[in-house]
């Protein structure tokens, strides 16, 4: 970044070491919380009631959790559930995300101005959840793996993302191709696309997180247990847990809670350190005004 | 149809020769095919799948809407339910109940409060960043602190359980521990707005740095220079040179946060809430999902998620007029 190597004063060395302090508070807040739940799931019950409650490091460790976790035929189906739903989510969220955003991003294609306006203002104003209940019931959705995809298939912040995106590569690229007489449709294949492979990956991933924590769609549309996804189940598991207040009744599920909380957020922890980076230039990417 | 399509297709190729030949006035089809909007047909046809998913699934909830207006019986469906008397019946009805006063504040506070939280520790987060001379800690800390906000509410739930839970979370036994005995956080009318705008906090805290560490980087760099001639120290730097610097980006991004007042969250408060704590913290959206999916009555629950719709709308479009008007002062 540049900073000129000065000659640290007094308040120099002050203010860096209690930067730095600061700093590393801020990142061990960040992670002990998650690293405590994985060790509470590796906790022997025996341990846990010995203690009366969760250790933060257990003399010993056990994977009993997670074996009686995977033994519930709820969970690894919800995980079926999660899996489908977040390629092919993904998936049809991008062609069409794609399909839309390339149009828009042309300045002079007519009825432009329009059709974002009309796209924009559903940012700005939504029926509400029972219209839209009610939409998704009259197409047939509900009690439908689809309902979990098909209600949300373009986000409108990922749509201008890449529309913006589209406008800043070098239009007469576009413009050359039309002349040798590229149709539109290969001009976004063979030209738009591969230049866009950052962009792409970013929301990609925006899309895909979303689709791995889906929740709000399932617990509006879907009765059908079978048909839950992960974040549901373990929902219920947590919140049947939640109501005995004693230890005793609790124990033989608290490492079990904790085992799926720890399932449901690995995924994303293993992914995250490879993927942060492009997260962080999609936000940056979304604050310029479009 | 397809007689009627060749026939077209006849008719526009004789008048291609015609045209060619020079006599003739063009017909509908043909100044249609001569028009801007031909010569862009592919990306017309690219854009449809889109679009119609855009009318079916966000503008005819809108045409749905007419419920509110409506005593919606699920057995006649939305055109056969007879409207309402008055129309404003079920606004009525709301503005009436005893939950109008309660939800509004609920979702009110709860929101102003997480917009509290959530500017004014972001801020100093990006300040430490911003002052840590050594690149490898930033990288660390910026990737550490984004990571909880991809993990989904229902997980951030459960390490909350692991904290809070008043049989094993880990607060309670230290409470223990000095005695001040097992609080139920999260069934305690006292602590439950808290322990939402907490979890919120510790979400977004890094998230929400993004934006403002990314304004500082745009600082120009003179001004430092300037500033260390002048003999300033580095806290001079910061109050004077580095959060002036991010004014109008603070001004903006709480003016566009105060327009979204109303969303208080719905899947947070659902993923955490119960009916013990509901007096303090039952939003509109949450009572909305009650009322309409649980108890089935469609026709209030739409008109109250109307009411909280059209609200926003007046809200968010004051926020982006206020908001203009910073950006044009302040640039």
């Amino acid at each position: 970044m540049g900073w000129p190597a000065v000659v640290t004063s007094r308040e120099d060395r002050i203010v860096n070491g209690g930067v730095n302090i600061a700093l590393i508070l801020v990142a061990v807040v960040s992670v002990f919380p998650l690293m405590f739940v994985v060790s509470a799931s590796l906790t022997p019950y025996s341990e846990i009631l010995r203690n009366g409650g969760y250790v933060v490091i257990p003399r010993e460790f056990t994977f009993d959790a997670y074996r009686s976790l995977f033994a519930e035929p709820a969970i690894p189906r919800a995980l079926g559930v999660t899996a489908f739903i977040t390629i092919v989510g993904t998936a049809l969220n991008m062609v069409l995300t794609m399909l839309l955003a390339y149009p828009l991003s042309i300045r002079n294609l007519p009825g432009r101005g329009f059709i974002l306006f009309a796209v924009l203002f559903t940012m700005l104003f939504n029926a509400g959840m029972i219209p839209t209940f009610l939409v998704v019931q009259a197409t047939g959705l509900v009690d439908s793996i689809w309902s979990l995809i098909i209600p949300n298939a373009v986000w409108v912040f990922n749509l201008l993302v890449m529309k913006t995106f589209f406008e800043r590569l070098p239009q007469e690229l576009f413009e050359s191709a039309r002349i040798d007489g590229a149709g539109e449709f290969r001009i976004l294949v063979r030209i738009v696309l591969p230049l866009s492979v950052p962009v792409l990956l970013t929301l990609t991933l925006f899309y895909g997180v979303g689709h791995w924590n889906e929740f709000m769609q399932a617990i509006l549309y879907i009765r059908d247990d079978s048909l839950y996804p992960l974040q549901v189940v373990i929902h219920n598991l947590l919140a049947r847990a939640q109501s005995s207040q004693n230890l005793e009744a609790a124990v033989p599920t608290v490492t079990l809670q904790m085992a799926a909380i720890v399932v449901a957020a690995a995924p994303m922890i293993a992914v995250y350190p490879f993927i942060q980076k492009h997260f962080q230039k999609g936000v940056t990417l979304g604050s310029v005004k479009g | 149809m397809s007689a009627q399509a060749t026939a077209t297709v006849d008719q526009s190729a004789s008048q291609r020769r015609r045209r060619t030949t020079g006599g003739g006035t063009p017909t509908r089809w043909e100044r249609f095919r001569r028009s801007r909007f031909w010569r862009y047909r592919a990306l017309y046809l690219m854009m449809a799948p889109a679009l119609i998913w855009f009318v079916v699934y966000r503008y005819a909830p809108m045409a749905g809407l007419v419920i509110a207006f409506k005593d919606y019986n699920l057995g006649l469906g939305i055109m056969d339910s007879p409207w309402a008397d008055p129309w404003f019946k079920y606004f009525r009805q709301f503005y009436e109940s005893p939950y109008f006063g309660q939800l509004l504040t609920n979702t009110a506070l709860i929101s102003v409060y997480k917009i509290f939280w959530g500017t004014v520790p972001s801020i100093f987060l990006a300040l430490l960043l911003y002052e840590c001379r050594l690149t490898w800690m930033r990288r660390w800390v910026q990737t550490l602190s984004y990571m909880p906000h991809f993990l989904s509410w229902v997980i951030i739930f459960g390490i909350a359980l692991a904290f809070l839970s008043p049989s094993t979370g880990l607060v309670n036994r230290w409470l223990d521990g000095v005695d001040l005995g097992p609080i139920a956080f999260l069934t305690s009318t006292d602590w439950f707005r808290s322990v939402l705008v907490g979890t919120d906090m510790w979400k977004d805290l890094g998230w929400g740095a993004i934006i403002y560490f990314a304004a500082m980087m745009g600082i120009d760099q003179e001004h430092y220079e300037a500033a260390r001639v002048d003999g300033a120290g580095r806290l001079r730097q910061i109050w004077h040179i580095t959060l002036p610097g991010i004014r109008s980006v603070i001004i903006l991004l709480f003016v566009l946060k105060l327009g979204q007042i109303l969303e208080a969250g719905f899947e947070h408060v659902y993923v955490f809430y119960n009916p013990q704590v509901y007096p303090v913290g039952d939003i509109i959206d949450t009572w909305v999902f009650r009322t309409g999916l649980e108890d089935l009555n469609f026709s209030l629950a739409a008109a109250v998620g109307m009411f909280k719709s059209v609200i926003g709308l007046g809200l968010v479009l004051i926020a982006n007029r206020l908001a203009r008007r910073w950006d044009g002062q302040l640039w």
